[in-house]
């Protein structure tokens, strides 16, 4: 199942600068390993171990995935992926 | 250099104040790779805190799809530290997701938020974890 991945910025060094990329998979666990294949390095800025960075928000189709099931939340095809950093400091 | 209209200037000290003593924060967007700071945009502090601050989740989804949706790209990001100086914090750098941006530090230490006190405001970029002052220049708006 193919999703579209929005790429924030900071991440884009391992997208060639492109803002969006394509990923398949039936979680976004899976997305985000099938986008590692091709952009390695990307997986580990998003993910620490088998859990989502602190301070990274991803989202499926808007909703913040911390409440729909983290990297086991389901993607369908033509599903929207988009990951940003958050805004926070001390 | 990050150059300020006055407008902009005063409402991020404006909310730095209103928010004291929670740390107060939010963006001024502009065009993309226009380096103009043109529309201020306050956030809500999720944390409500003396000590960190965090736009919340969703928040931060709706300002990027409108950002997107205009062509622009936050330009200044800007918090206030409410007890300490208007420099940034080792979280702040250690965070600090935008390389292109100006990171806008607002201190309302010391009774600065009062009526008549003033307000230190000073602008750094900070990339690979590298902190670089610059000057700020407020225009008139």
């Amino acid at each position: 199942m193919a999703v579209e991945v929005r790429v924030p910025t900071i991440l884009r060094t391992y997208t060639d600068g492109e803002k969006a990329v394509t990923g398949t998979g039936g979680t976004l666990g899976e997305v985000l390993e099938d986008l590692d294949s091709r952009h390695a390095g990307i997986r580990e800025r998003v993910v620490d171990g088998d859990a989502l960075r602190r301070f990274v928000n991803v989202y499926v189709n808007d909703e913040d995935v911390r409440f729909t099931g983290g990297l086991g939340t389901g993607v369908s095809d033509g599903d929207t992926v988009v990951i940003l950093p958050a805004v926070a400091g001390g | 250099m990050l150059t300020l209209d006055q407008a902009t200037y005063d409402g991020i000290v404006a909310h730095a104040r209103r928010d004291h003593p929670d740390e107060a924060c939010g963006v001024v967007t502009g065009p993309a790779d226009s380096d103009r700071a043109e529309r201020l945009v306050p956030m809500r502090n999720a944390k409500k805190s003396t000590e960190v601050y965090e736009f919340d989740s969703l928040d931060l989804l709706r300002l990027y799809q409108d950002m997107d949706a205009r062509g622009e790209e936050p330009v200044v990001i800007y918090h206030s530290h409410t007890g300490t100086e208007a420099y940034p914090s080792r979280t702040d750098v250690e965070l600090a997701p935008e390389p292109g941006a100006h990171y806008v530090l607002v201190s309302t230490r010391d009774g600065a938020h009062l009526p008549g006190r003033a307000v230190e405001l000073r602008s750094f970029r900070i990339v690979d974890g590298e902190i670089t002052e610059e000057e700020v220049t407020v225009v008139p708006t």
